[in-house]
């Protein structure tokens, strides 16, 4: 039978993995940073947010992009959830509702990536043109 | 229009209701929280608690929070989550218990009946602890799954020792984390 994994693993897992922390770490002070807040209530929760999340966090690291995934409470748009919050260095903070996996890979790829605008977008920050 | 979504939402097990729960403690500004699953099948017993050092509540407050259109949010009229967990719990016929002081924290206790068809299966425990470790850099917690063949306690201070933020941290050590989180469960064969 294998051995379980244990604490003593993680450290050996750390100490192989030393180097690419430290790389991180000093990248992590620039403004250049996309960061991604997840609606994380019991009614983005009841609609699948943990999965979002998850999909996000991994599928942001795989595309090496650097971003910062976080939870937040309750923004008001139970009817739309999961909504996430996406700001990209540069734009104004744009909220996304109904995301699920499709969607999310969309935002990173469309949106993120390309600055193309996709479907799902909450009018909370709208401005108008004028000023 | 937007794309509807498949309709297999809601709060479908006992680590959807933790994820959710353990957000009210973040919100009352809590340092600690304690989480604990309890399993006694010989009593008939499923105990879920929560215990956090927030900064609680009235008992008057303590007396509305399970009431669905009781919220202490601005954003919307409801507050599901804890008139959720005390339905799930109560309709095994177990219990749901809410007690708080003000300026010292909050404890839930949640009973369900073991062998009850209606009992929540536990989900991926793995995925809620990890989120919460990495949404929550601020909070230490603690969860400790107990039963009758041994107990497993998954504690994020133990872990930040280790590795640091665990926010900064990356695809390969979740990935450990939640593998151990599994394995030690299977271990003492928690209820899946």
């Amino acid at each position: 039978m294998n051995k379980i994994k244990s604490l003593d693993d993680l450290r050996q897992l750390r100490e192989g993995m030393q180097a690419k922390i430290k790389l991180r770490e000093s990248g992590n002070n620039s403004e250049n940073i996309v960061r991604i807040k997840v609606a994380m209530s019991t009614c983005g929760i009841a609609s699948g947010a943990k999965e979002i999340m998850n999909f996000l966090m991994d599928e942001l690291e795989q595309k090496a992009i650097e971003a910062v995934v976080s939870q937040t409470g309750c923004m008001g748009y139970c009817y739309a959830e999961p909504t996430i919050e996406v700001t990209v260095p540069g734009r104004e903070p744009i909220v996304f509702g109904d995301v699920d996996k499709f969607r999310a890979a969309e935002i990173i790829e469309k949106y993120i990536i390309h600055n193309e605008l996709v479907d799902g977008i909450l009018p909370v920050n709208y401005r108008s043109i004028d000023n | 229009m937007p794309r509807r979504k498949e309709n297999d939402n809601g709060m479908k097990n006992i680590a959807l209701h933790i994820l959710d729960l353990v957000q009210n403690s973040a919100r009352a500004e809590a340092r600690l929280v304690k989480i604990s699953i309890t399993e006694d099948a010989g009593k008939d017993s499923y105990l879920l608690s929560i215990e956090d050092d927030g900064k609680g509540m009235e008992e008057e407050v303590v007396q509305k929070a399970t009431d669905p259109f009781y919220t202490s949010r601005t954003t919307r009229k409801v507050g599901l989550g804890l008139p959720l967990i005390q339905q799930n719990a109560e309709r095994t016929g177990g219990s749901f218990k809410l007690s708080s002081e003000s300026g010292k924290g909050t404890k839930l206790v949640a009973n369900f009946i073991f062998h009850h068809p209606d009992r929540l299966p536990l989900g991926e425990m793995e995925d809620v602890l990890v989120l919460l470790a990495v949404g929550l850099p601020l909070v230490r917690l603690t969860y400790t799954h107990t039963t009758p063949l041994g107990s497993y306690c998954f504690d994020t201070e133990v872990i930040r020792e280790i590795i640091g933020d665990i926010q900064d941290s990356n695809l390969e050590v979740r990935k450990f984390l939640r593998e151990m989180i599994v394995e030690n469960l299977k271990e003492i064969k928690a209820e899946v």
